[in-house]
């Protein structure tokens, strides 16, 4: 895109720009209008900061704390589990309040990534349909958003772990290529969801209804360890692998990391590969749906 | 500097899938067999045939008006034309920098302040950073909102908010205008500055295509004028002899 200048005047002028749409497209034609949407949507980066900004935002509006009600409400949920289950668990609150709070924290990111992804392009039907946008910045502002929420709640996680001292050290960075493995997912996820969920409109409370199982399924109030035998099974749950990868690091090395990565790995490749797959075939037709 | 504008429309046609809903009430069927317009896809689903086989090819200095009653197809076609809606069937080539006018509060919010909605609107077309301040100044300088431009716009007059909205629509020049009827009903274009910063965006722009139902406006801004009818092509060529066949007498000249 070039930008003619002009000085003498306030005009504006909008950026050169070229079209070419076909219908009964060839599979070459559907994956390039697809990275096209991609790259252009990877241009208008600022645009997705400011709407995952924005939504935070206008959700507490007027109010005092604004965005800190997140840390508060998540901070007093983890204070309340964790003497609850360690009671009933009979667990040392040491060793058990971190570990949830660290959880509860990463779960939250992931189940509101899935259930947001669903509205990904619901919620933005009415710029979809006055202007030609790249589909890909909805999918960026909804993990923007998410990831805004994350950052407030991290604070819980800090604090959690500097009431027990329990400091990861250097082999917590550890989580960092699990975190980038996280963005992948999230985006391809947003992109599937957000289109299935645009066309087929009964998919979002059976993903809701299957997230709430999921959530008893994976440790996350649990530990791995509890299930005794079972415990070789769960890198099969494809979100206890991507939690493990992060979570693992963080709390000083958990028995399945290696096995979760492996995991990890194959699951996200499948979503990609799917998500894609899905993508370039409902792409022109998403405005249609929505 | 920018490539000629050029807009080829080859054969397009584009159908709704009614997918949500009662998409095969009876009542709909009724009308669908009153109207020959709804069918069935290959697939058996029920869709709306919106338009079909349009062909167009607009050039540099082209001003196409479209008329047509309601559901025509008119505003369907500026979408196509914007790249909002892709064809079913058929091709569209769009060469040049394009805005459309098709939604009065794009992007427009309530909860943000004047400034804030001038930020916004910048980045959802695009611009670089250093063109937002120009850009602030431009709309802020149109809209004479002073003070208010730091405050909500949920506090403004009506009459504010029709001036930012028309001020924001009008703010980036475009080689090919899309713009739709609801633009030229508000308030703001009776206002002798409106109507000059509008007629500036027009013939500022290489092509302009114009949906309206105001004929005056079309027989005056338009050098060619198509009829829609039922989502197909009724007549296409000088304002003169299609406005008169679409209004069914012979047209006045004013």
């Amino acid at each position: 895109m070039r930008y003619p200048r002009r000085v003498m005047s306030t005009t504006t002028i909008a950026a050169t720009a070229s079209l070419d749409l076909k219908a009964d497209m060839s599979a070459s034609s559907r994956h390039r209008l697809a990275i096209d949407d991609l790259v252009r949507g990877a241009r208008l980066w600022r645009l997705a900061f400011a709407l995952g900004w924005l939504d935070i935002r206008l959700r507490y509006r007027g109010s005092m704390l604004g965005p800190f009600w997140l840390t508060i409400s998540t901070g007093v949920m983890v204070a309340a589990l964790g003497v609850l289950y360690s009671t009933l668990f009979k667990m040392d609150i040491s060793d058990y309040l971190p570990f949830l709070a660290l959880s509860q924290v990463l779960w939250g990111f992931l189940s509101a990534l899935v259930s947001e992804g669903c509205t990904t392009f619901t919620e933005a039907e009415s710029v979809i349909r006055s202007v030609r946008m790249p589909f890909s910045v909805f999918a960026a502002r909804t993990l923007i958003r998410n990831t805004i929420v994350l950052g407030h709640n991290i604070l819980v996680i800090v604090v959690t772990f500097a009431i027990f001292s329990r400091w990861p050290g250097w082999e917590g960075l550890m989580a960092i290529p699990g975190l980038l493995l996280w963005i992948v997912d999230a985006l391809a996820l947003t992109l599937l969801l957000g289109a299935f969920c645009a066309r087929f409109r009964d998919i979002q409370p059976i993903v809701n209804s299957v997230m709430q199982i999921m959530f008893f399924v994976t440790p996350v109030i649990w530990k791995p360890e509890q299930l005794g035998t079972g415990m070789a099974k769960l890198p099969l749950n494809p979100f206890f692998d991507l939690l493990e990868i992060v979570r693992g690091p963080l709390l000083g090395g958990g028995a399945l990391t290696t096995t979760a990565w492996l995991g990890a790995i194959g699951f996200s490749l499948m979503l990609c590969v799917v998500s894609w797959a899905f993508f370039t075939r409902a792409r022109g037709r998403i405005t249609f749906w929505i | 500097m920018a490539v000629r504008a050029r807009i080829e429309v080859e054969n397009v046609s584009v159908w709704f899938p009614l997918y949500h809903g009662s998409s095969r009430s009876l009542k709909k069927m009724v009308v669908a067999a009153a109207s020959g317009r709804l069918g069935q896809d290959q697939q058996q689903r029920v869709v709306v045939r919106a338009l079909q086989d349009i062909n167009l090819s607009l050039e540099q200095g082209d001003r196409l008006g479209l008329v047509g009653s309601n559901g025509a197809g008119k505003t369907t076609l500026l979408r196509v034309l914007a790249g909002i809606y892709e064809p079913v069937t058929g091709r569209l080539r769009v060469q040049g920098s394009l805005n459309a006018l098709l939604d009065p509060s794009l992007g427009m919010n309530m909860e943000l302040t004047g400034r804030e909605n001038i930020l916004l609107r910048g980045l959802y077309n695009g611009l670089p950073k250093p063109m937002l301040p120009r850009l602030e100044e431009d709309v802020a300088q149109f809209a004479e909102l002073s003070d208010f431009l730091d405050l909500p716009v949920r506090i403004y007059s009506a009459g504010m908010v029709v001036r930012l909205g028309f001020a924001l629509a009008t703010a980036i020049k475009p080689q090919i205008l899309l713009m739709d009827e609801w633009f030229l009903a508000g308030d703001a274009v009776f206002l002798e500055k409106a109507k000059h910063r509008l007629e500036e965006m027009v013939r500022g722009a290489d092509i302009l295509v114009l949906s309206s139902h105001q004929v005056e406006i079309i027989r005056d801004w338009c050098t060619r004028v198509l009829w829609l009818d039922q989502g197909k092509i009724r007549a296409d060529g000088a304002p003169q002899a299609v406005l008169s066949q679409y209004l069914g007498t012979p047209l006045e000249i004013a």
